[in-house]
């Protein structure tokens, strides 16, 4: 099979995996934090549950949905990515992950984006970004929600 | 739209010399993408210009420009007799009585907005019925859903079969006298149906139920005549049959037409205007307020007279050619199902390959040059009632060729290569 370079950069092995077999898979009943993410233009649904301790560390995190590949292998990944990390850790690994899926920084710029670097093809494709990037602003957005509630 | 016999089917297709003259015309399919050829199949969300067109929009800039109906001067008077002219080119390309019939607007969906808040807040009241089939593209619903809240009216939906069809049975049991307005699309964007719109009208024409018939994808594929139709209005755009985008027209029988009132306010579509008292130009105009889309609609005139240069009736049945060819192929590759099946469809196949996104498709496809549509064209409904997230859709048009075809299958059995698809 003769793939142009662009399609075999995007579609990496790590990708078609996650997307077929997704860890984490699953809702977690009664999590601190949850949001529901979805992409309207394309149609992709993903809800995003955590659970996080008294010292902010994510002690269990989890997701389901529908999506595309890329969208699923992002969640996917994600939620082995974020697991056992503080909120601030959390925070600074989905800012370099925007960065580079916009092209901003590229992944050896950063160790900690060595696991996230098969999603670094998305930036030559603007209309794939939002899928790579749902996962995690839905996470951002549960993690957000909860800060609101903390300080009340 | 006949169907090809089989012996013909069997044969290696080659595309004939007659379309691959007509490809000439079109610059913009000699584009490489991704080092490919460009095999752009997405001709139901925009057709392609032919030279033709472009010169007669370029030529109008550098000889003609000026506004129309308005000045004494020379130009003036050139660009409306250009822009009026393609008014009547309309008119007899679609079966029109007068060219009263006949309104610019900047596409469907400006047409079936007018309509709705024009002929719609008129002419319904609480308890009133708008029947509108489960195959509308956006654009005929979400209009008729805002007056609907507006006037109390309430949306019934025409079901469908499996295969994409109208279920015209239940559509004759819903006509009671509550319906006011059917709005049913000639052709559906995302499954291909052709609707048989003469019977609809007919039905409520029977019943005094104004027809409004979204034909924006019926266009560019085959004759329409609103007179034989029979329908009340009759919306299109440009840019779905080869001319620009920004123009559109609004079809309207001359006496509905007559009786609403404007839907927009501004200059050209006045008599007089004082403090006390504003009366309405006659028709088409009072429907056409402000400076209206000059060159587009001198370039949509330029592809109805590329059109009618052309055998209609030998492209109709090439599309229908190519699109047995592509069931035969796509019914190769594992684990497609094609999503309307619907007997005498246009060439257009809606699809979903088992356990492929079709985002993820049409991103491998284009890698491949292959331009195709992906998610839910609009047409959220037609979506659910098949209990689906999206579809990809190959959409032809008569410039396409059967090599084009062949590289649509080899790009979607790369796509299940990667992803490892059974059937």
């Amino acid at each position: 099979m003769l793939l142009t370079n662009r399609s075999k950069n995007l579609y990496q092995e790590v990708i078609l995996d996650h997307n077929k077999n997704p860890r984490n898979y699953r809702a977690i009943e009664n999590p601190s934090h949850f949001a529901k993410g979805n992409n309207p233009l394309c149609g992709d649904k993903l809800d995003v549950y955590l659970t996080v301790d008294e010292n902010n560390v994510v002690t269990d995190v989890s997701f389901v949905g529908d999506g595309c590949a890329i969208s699923k292998a992002s969640a996917s990944i994600m939620t082995t990515l974020v697991k056992d990390k503080t909120i601030d850790e959390v925070h600074k690994l989905f800012e370099g992950f925007h960065d580079m899926a916009t092209g901003k920084i590229e992944p050896d710029d950063d160790p900690k984006l060595r696991r996230l670097r098969a999603f670094s093809g998305v930036k030559d494709l603007p209309a794939r970004v939002k899928c790579a990037t749902l996962a995690w602003h839905t996470l951002d957005a549960a993690l957000k929600d909860k800060e609101i509630v903390s300080t009340e | 739209m006949d169907t090809v016999s089989n012996d013909i089917l069997s044969q290696k297709r080659e595309t004939p010399g007659r379309i691959l003259e007509i490809r000439r015309d079109f610059p913009i399919l000699n584009r490489v993408i991704q080092d490919k050829p460009l095999v752009y199949l997405d001709n139901g969300a925009s057709t392609q210009m032919p030279r033709q067109v472009m010169d007669t929009i370029t030529a109008y800039h550098e000889f003609h420009h000026s506004n129309v109906h308005r000045g004494v001067h020379q130009l003036s008077q050139e660009a409306t007799d250009l822009y009026e002219g393609a008014r009547e080119k309309v008119r007899s390309f679609i079966g029109a009585k007068s060219t009263k019939e006949i309104v610019y607007t900047s596409g469907t969906t400006a047409a079936i907005n007018l309509v709705a808040n024009s002929y719609g807040t008129a002419n319904l009241t609480k308890g009133d019925k708008i029947l509108i089939s489960n195959m509308e593209h956006h654009a005929n619903i979400v209009p008729w859903y805002m007056i609907a809240r507006k006037t109390g009216a309430e949306i019934v939906v025409i079901p469908i079969h499996d295969d994409g069809s109208l279920d015209m049975d239940a559509f004759v049991e819903l006509l009671d006298e509550k319906v006011k307005i059917v709005c049913v699309n000639h052709v559906s964007n995302a499954l291909g149906t052709v609707n048989p719109i003469n019977e609809i009208a007919v039905l409520c024409r029977e019943k005094n139920i104004a027809t409004v018939v979204d034909g924006a994808q019926a266009i560019g594929h085959f004759p329409v005549d609103v007179t034989d139709l029979g329908v009340d209005f009759y919306a299109f755009s440009g840019h779905k049959m080869h001319g620009p985008t920004g123009i559109g027209i609004l079809y309207g029988r001359e006496e509905l037409l007559e009786s609403m009132e404007p839907f927009m306010g501004g200059g050209d579509m006045i008599l007089s205007v004082s403090f006390d008292e504003i009366s309405w130009n006659e028709l088409p105009y009072k429907f056409e307020a402000g400076t209206p889309p000059i060159a587009q609609a001198i370039g949509l005139g330029a592809a109805i007279d590329y059109l009618n240069s052309l055998d209609r009736e030998f492209l109709e049945s090439y599309e229908q050619q190519l699109l047995e060819y592509a069931n035969e192929k796509l019914s190769q590759i594992p684990g497609v199902r094609i999503i309307g099946t619907a007997e005498g469809k246009i060439s257009l196949n809606s699809f979903v390959i088992n356990g492929v996104h079709p985002h993820d498709i049409g991103t491998i496809l284009d890698g491949e040059g292959v331009a195709v549509r992906t998610g839910q064209h609009c047409a959220e409904p037609v979506m659910d009632r098949f209990g689906i997230p999206a579809t990809t859709r190959a959409s032809m048009a008569f410039y396409n060729t059967f090599e084009e075809i062949d590289a649509l299958a080899d790009a979607l059995l790369k796509v299940t290569e990667l992803f490892d698809v059974t059937d």
